[in-house]
């Protein structure tokens, strides 16, 4: 049975060593000033780094440049572009079309993944894009496992899933967290403190905590659960999903790494000896469970909830 | 500007704007269509019953779109009707009808986002204009060139864009820009908040958006297990409320842009709210274009926004980054300081008798403004009032009562009368 990539979001060139070991077949690295919410900041000298690590292991590296650009970076994609067509990177992931549009002119052949990270919610969308020049679609974390196999039954291009870790839910490109300080008249924290990771909104009705960063990019808040469904891969693996990616952005190095591990023994077993997997995979969320972090419960996203609107 | 569109000429010595922006409203059900036609709007968008993202407003069946399309079209006005959710599987059933529908009832045009909905339009109902919704979050040329080239009319750019931007779009790409001026707006870049789908399981790209981002939160940051508070115990909570947008000081500027149409936000406001807020734009738009060089803002237009504001506002991202000022800590709306009294439906030039459908209580004794884009504001005290059979009345009491009393000063059918609270 064919069986799903395992793409991790590695922390440093290092961590791809542990990652590669620990089973991943791709990583997604990537720097802010192009890319969105990522584990680790990889610069030109990293993602070149990063390939010739990733090649030592036989395993493929995408970079992310799915920010929303404004048009003072316009100019520099295509640079930017072609230093990663030339450094051999596996692919590119976007959500703006002015990427793609760059992407066409300057490295037509660079294969590209749309990823825009809440719009991927209807087969159709997955499969215009791939018209426009996409090989693989990253759904939306907000849909269900009905949805997902759906999307997989029709679509013409690969299908990327989150299984693990926690998803974005709100982007603005205001500095909320500096805002807020200079409001209460903290000036000094704003240099010290609007750029530390480690800070969460507490949402006193709902008893959640949304972990929450500024960066280059704008505020980004974060969901209060880690999505895990490493025992609930059946579905997803029959029917032929291309990618499961765990999210390790906020998490410690380990922490993914070990979640790697876990995952690559879920995936074997799923794909290729089914009773072992159904026997054991109550022990591997165990073990995911053992290492969470206290202030980060584990859910199942939306894979098994409904939304109305 | 792109080629050489022109957006202004000399005409008898004098420069005049050739290039008028359209003045787009909102309506969230037919009577509202006809006062923002009425009050001045050259387009108008609504929601219908389906593919819309609000699914809180009354939005119009089939049959009222064809009505709304019959009434702005004596007015030369267009209607456009939003279908721009993030569809999923479960709503494609229906979406080819639905659209076929649209174009039988005649509107212009319809504001999308989604691709699939753009494409079925193309396939099943090639009349109808296609424009990018804003909430593709368009923020830079190249991506506005992209849509461009799959042959969209008209996108709305994402709220964060400035105008040195939009300068530089309209210089590279041949397309109508539209883009907000007046109302509410997303704190997040639209189309990339899911807060409600996480925190109330309502889809916010398919029009169940609960607004959890006016909500308040508390700051912590997390030391080891510990979770230190970034607030003092005086310190009002962690918020992210935005004032509304209120450009009526740029539209000098976005008209010398060349933007092809100016959004006021709103299809869930009031008569009272889209008739004020319309007439004042259109009054701006209409005097810059008639003489740019000597316009100035008038401070009666700036008061005329403020009767229907239930919020503070600012101009966001058009003039710059917004800071702290341009949210709203502690405090989450400002009581409106005025009261929609009155629609008039007639007025007897003889007897100098008006009759008017009662929308909020008032009594004799009373000062009340009349308004309306036959007339210049002006207030009076109400006298005796009487009901529809001549029957005196103590106080207009009762919601869309039919009343009559004595104005001086002529008024006109849809002129709307207000009350200072």
């Amino acid at each position: 049975m064919k069986k799903p990539e395992l793409l991790v979001t590695p922390a440093s060139v290092a961590h791809i060593h542990d990652l590669a070991k620990a089973g991943a077949d791709a990583v997604l690295v990537g720097e802010q000033r192009y890319g969105l919410r990522l584990a680790g900041e990889f610069k030109r000298l990293e993602i070149i780094e990063a390939v010739n690590v990733a090649r030592q292991y036989g395993i493929r590296v995408y970079v992310a440049m799915n920010a929303l650009f404004h048009n003072d970076k316009v100019d520099e994609l295509g640079d930017y572009v072609r230093f990663l067509a030339d450094t051999g990177v596996d692919a590119i992931v976007f959500g703006d079309p002015a990427v793609l549009m760059t992407v066409r002119e300057t490295a037509p052949h660079m294969k590209l993944h749309w990823n825009t990270e809440t719009t991927a919610t209807n087969w159709y969308a997955c499969n215009y894009w791939g018209r426009k020049g996409a090989k693989r679609a990253v759904l939306a974390r907000e849909l269900n496992m009905d949805a997902i196999i759906e999307i997989k039954q029709h679509a013409e291009v690969e299908i990327e899933v989150q299984v693990h870790g926690m998803t974005c839910m709100f982007q603005s490109k205001r500095s909320l967290i500096g805002n807020y300080f200079e409001y209460q008249g903290k000036l000094m924290e704003i240099e010290k403190q609007k750029y530390e990771k480690g800070m969460f909104l507490y949402d006193k009705e709902r008893d959640n905590k949304y972990p929450i960063f500024e960066d280059e990019n704008g505020t980004h808040i974060m969901s209060p659960n880690d999505i895990c469904i490493i025992d609930e891969l059946e579905d997803m693996v029959d029917a032929g999903i291309d990618s499961f990616k765990i999210d390790g952005v906020l998490h410690e190095p380990e922490y993914i790494t070990k979640v790697t591990e876990l995952y690559r023994r879920a995936i074997d077993l799923c794909a290729e000896q089914r009773e072992r997997y159904e026997a054991e995979k109550d022990e591997l969320l165990a073990q995911i469970e053992a290492i969470q972090p206290k202030h980060r419960p584990l859910d199942t996203g939306f894979f098994f909830k409904e939304t109305v609107y | 500007m792109w080629r050489n569109e022109q957006i202004s000429k000399i005409i008898d010595g004098k420069r005049v704007i050739v290039k008028k922006p359209e003045l787009l409203a909102p309506a969230g059900n037919l009577e509202k269509l006809k006062v923002a036609v009425h009050y001045g709007a050259d387009a108008v968008f609504i929601g219908g019953q389906e593919y819309g993202l609000r699914s809180n407003a009354d939005n119009f069946t089939l049959e009222e779109m064809a009505e709304g399309v019959r009434f702005a079209s004596q007015y030369g006005a267009k209607i456009y009707v939003t279908t721009n959710i993030y569809a999923h599987n479960e709503n494609m059933p229906g979406l080819e009808e639905y659209l076929q529908g649209l174009q039988e009832a005649g509107v212009h045009g319809i504001i999308v986002a989604d691709p699939l909905i753009i494409e079925t339009a193309r396939r099943v109902a090639p009349k109808l204009e296609v424009h990018l919704s804003t909430q593709q979050s368009l923020t830079n040329w190249k991506a506005v060139q992209f849509w461009k080239e799959e042959g969209l009319e008209r996108v709305v750019l994402a709220r964060e864009t400035s105008a040195e931007e939009i300068r530089e779009m309209k210089e590279k790409v041949d397309i109508e820009i539209e883009t907000f001026i007046h109302g509410a707006m997303c704190i997040a870049y639209s189309g990339r908040c899911v807060l409600s789908n996480h925190m109330t399981a309502r889809d916010s790209n398919r029009g169940g958006c609960c607004q959890s981002c006016r909500w308040d939160y508390d700051l912590y940051k997390l030391e080891g297990d510990r979770e230190i508070a970034l607030f003092d115990e005086n310190d009002d909570p962690f918020a992210m409320s935005p004032k509304d947008l209120n450009l009526i000081q740029s539209i000098p500027k976005m008209i010398e842009l060349g933007i092809d149409s100016l959004k006021i936000e709103g299809r869930m406001k009031s008569i009272h709210y889209v008739a004020t807020v319309v007439s004042v734009y259109r009054k701006v738009i209409d005097a810059y274009c008639a003489d740019p060089d000597n316009f100035v803002i008038r401070q009666e237009w700036l008061d005329e926004l403020d009767k229907c504001a239930n919020r503070d506002t600012a101009p966001a991202f058009f003039e710059g980054v917004p800071g702290y000022k341009e949210q709203m800590f502690g405090i989450h709306s400002k009581k409106t300081t005025y009261d929609f009294a009155g629609f008039v439906l007639d007025y007897d030039r003889e007897t100098k008798i008006v009759t008017l459908q009662q929308r909020n209580f008032f009594k004799p004794g009373d000062t009340v403004e009349f308004f309306g884009p036959e007339i210049e504001n002006f207030t009076q005290t109400v006298g005796t009032i009487w009901d529809e059979d001549g029957n005196e009345l103590d106080a207009a009491r009762h919601p869309l009562q039919i009343v009559k009393f004595k104005v001086e000063k002529e008024v006109f059918p849809y002129n709307m009368m207000r009350k200072e609270q």
